[in-house]
């Protein structure tokens, strides 16, 4: 019972570990734990009672009930327990095991935080073990396709500079039958509002820019996007371990929002962007907090409902589930005001789901795991079972769920498990109902 | 015997006080220091706020998510810290030694009560082995480690329980008993037990990320 069972083949992984020699990966794993790990993955290590009380946290555990490689302790007992014991000496095909483990096993998510009575943040030993695997170059093709695309373009997609631009420039122009005066400013110094989103928005959910773009106009909010790279938010490096990436691309991000002199940065409907900058990218930069403030969509737009800023037309025909975000709720504790948003929004109740607000079940996309791509689809979405489950027991037919990443997840769990359900974004029910104001 | 009961009760109780005191120090000091220059960016966001919420909600039984979803081991967990403490303090017959030694005195659990919250003692260290080989989900992550910890532990009360009773030869077992609870305080800082000195750290800290950066509770 393993990881080392169920190999599954990716180009990424295969052809990094062609290239490595045992004494490389020795080196390796020695360097990384010597140098840029400290005292909390030492006592994580020793402290850990091996109780197992974290094992029914975890959703991957909760899906496959009688593997225990499944569980959050197991998952470390295979991969850094391994490298103490043995001093960093493994072969090769074990670093495989490893990384594919760490990459696509483990959301990073940390419900099991809130199992295990040491305080042992098992999210945290996997980011290690994905830092040592991105240092011996093995990550699965994919995600690895997606750093490198932010170490090109400083975005995910291979968005070029111009297409970003035009992009932008095309959603206005789309704008202009159902609201004659909207602008999307770009480049307004003094703006309020820094707008951020995610590449895969100006590359294939363009609709989420013009929506976002209504909703400000909509609510006369002072706001604008940056024209240059550091427009997004996101951040696959943080998962593949590349941190001097990460680093960088946080940087570009706030410098272009200081260099505009706004207010503060409100970030689009995504949760590991949101993780990226409010909580670690920024660290890694030397910020114990932020040079600008930094808020989520959830927020914002409870702000604007809060200011009677947005008025609807009508309202979301419910009852609806929600679907808590790992990276805003566990993250920073948006389930009160997400929940008091969507009813606002809707018309009728919000049916949750057994486990919600921090104890919520992630999407099984999050940390990453979704951005490995078709070769660990099928992994994924068995790994989402419990997550269906709870889904379907709701009896509803709507899932408001304010993360690009839970939607993708989501989208195919949905679908996996036939549960018949539309995802829906906030901004989606908003730009739906609310009045608007040329129209 | 009386030689050795007397080395045992003497200058090795001194000499394992000592180890183990000086023992914890080291390994906290040491392990500050470590975190002190590679967990900068952790150690920033510790707050006492947090922390103590946090371990107000984990030392409450059933106050917290993991302990609600494994009730079995949460009655079997409190129930055996709290024990393996307040059994060792106020027994009797250690009552006696806390006056000879260190010169504080406290009244003392009757002998028959202290008998048998051993007895607990020892069947909750049996339903932690049996758990250890049973549960799938511990057995696999189970090492070496973990059974040299139970195994520390269980020893001073199982001699302790067998001299009391005079189940078998009483001088030899009560130096035995004596050698294991020296043994015990040694283990503390270099074994699994180190938690005892450790845990408030792990809890802190997640409880000052949890409750100061992401507003959440880590319950
Ligand atoms: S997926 Fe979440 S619950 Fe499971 S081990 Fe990773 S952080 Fe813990
Ligand atoms: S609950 Fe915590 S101490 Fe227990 S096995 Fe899991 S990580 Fe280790």
């Amino acid at each position: 019972m393993g990881i080392h069972d169920r190999l599954i083949e990716d180009v990424g992984l295969r052809r990094g570990v062609s290239r490595l020699t045992p004494e490389k990966i020795e080196k390796t794993v020695n360097a990384v734990l010597k140098n840029e790990t400290g005292a909390r993955l030492k006592v994580y290590s020793e402290t850990c009672m091996r109780c197992g009380m974290c094992a029914t946290a975890c959703h991957y555990a909760q899906s496959h009930p009688d593997d225990p490689s499944y569980t959050p302790a197991g998952k470390v007992r295979q991969t850094l327990d391994v490298l103490l014991d043995k001093g960093g000496k493994v072969e090769p095909d074990f670093i495989y095991g490893m990384a594919q483990l760490a990459y696509t096993e483990c959301n990073l998510c940390r419900r099991c935080v809130h199992y295990c009575p040491i305080g042992i943040d098992t999210g945290y030993i996997m980011t290690v073990i994905r830092r040592i695997c991105h240092k011996l170059g093995v990550t699965p093709q994919y995600i690895q396709d997606t750093a490198h695309s932010h170490s090109a373009t400083f975005n995910q997609m291979w968005v070029k500079d111009d297409e970003w631009a035009d992009t932008l420039q095309w959603q206005e122009e789309e704008a202009r039958e159902e609201f004659p005066n909207m602008r999307i400013p770009l480049d307004k110094e003094g703006a309020d509002i820094y707008y951020s989103v995610i590449a895969p928005e100006p590359k294939f959910r363009t609709q989420l820019i013009y929506q976002a773009a209504a909703i400000m106009h909509a609510a006369g909010v002072d706001w604008t996007m940056p024209a240059e790279p550091g427009w997004d938010n996101s951040d696959m490096c943080m998962f593949t371990g590349d941190f001097e990436m990460m680093g960088r691309l946080k940087r570009r991000h706030f410098e272009s929002a200081q260099k505009l002199k706004v207010k503060r940065i409100v970030m689009g409907e995504c949760g590991h962007a949101f993780r990226s900058i409010y909580d670690v990218g920024n660290r890694w930069d030397g910020w114990m907090w932020h040079p600008i403030p930094v808020v989520h969509s959830i927020e914002f737009f409870w702000e604007l409902m809060r200011d009677g800023k947005i008025k609807l037309a009508k309202k979301y025909p419910g009852p609806v589930t929600v679907h808590d975000p790992c990276n805003v709720v566990r993250g920073r504790g948006l389930h009160e005001k997400l929940r008091e948003l969507v009813r606002f929004l809707i018309d009728g109740d919000i049916v949750e789901m057994a486990s919600h607000g921090e104890h919520n079940i992630c999407c099984t996309a999050g940390g990453g795991v979704i951005n490995c791509g078709p070769p660990f689809k099928n992994v994924r979405v068995a790994g989402s079972k419990s997550k269906a489950e709870e889904l379907k027991a709701t009896g509803v037919k709507t899932i408001v769920a304010p993360c690009h990443n839970c939607h993708g997840g989501l989208e195919d769990t949905v679908h996996a498990y036939h549960l018949g359900m539309e995802i829906k974004f906030l901004g989606d029910i908003i730009y739906e109902c609310m009045e608007k104001p040329e129209a | 015997m009386n030689t050795i009961y007397e080395f045992v009760t003497g200058p090795l109780a001194w000499l394992t006080w000592t180890a183990f005191f000086a023992g914890c120090a080291w390994r906290l000091a040491s392990m500050y220091k470590l975190a002190k220059s590679k967990d900068t960016s952790s150690i920033a966001f510790m707050s006492w706020k947090y922390s103590l919420r946090s371990i107000a909600h984990w030392v409450t039984p059933f106050a917290t998510l993991g302990w609600r979803k494994n009730p079995a081991l949460t009655v079997a967990t409190f129930l055996f810290h709290v024990l393996i403490f307040a059994v060792p303090i106020f027994l009797t017959a250690h009552v006696m030694l806390w006056d000879q030694f260190f010169g504080i005195s406290f009244p003392a659990i009757p002998d028959p009560i202290g008998d048998y919250l051993t007895i607990v003692v020892i069947a909750l260290c049996v339903f932690f082995a049996v758990r250890r080989l049973q549960d799938p989900n511990v057995r696999y992550i189970t090492k070496k480690a973990d059974w040299i910890a139970l195994a520390i532990v269980f020893a001073p009360f199982m001699t302790g329980f067998l001299a009391f009773r005079q189940i078998l030869d009483y001088d030899t077992m009560i130096i035995l008993h004596i050698l294991a609870g020296e043994i015990m305080l040694v283990a503390i800082p270099w074994t699994r037990l180190s938690h005892m000195v450790f845990a408030v750290f792990t809890r802190s800290y997640m409880g000052s990320e949890f409750g100061g950066v992401r507003h959440a509770r880590d319950w």
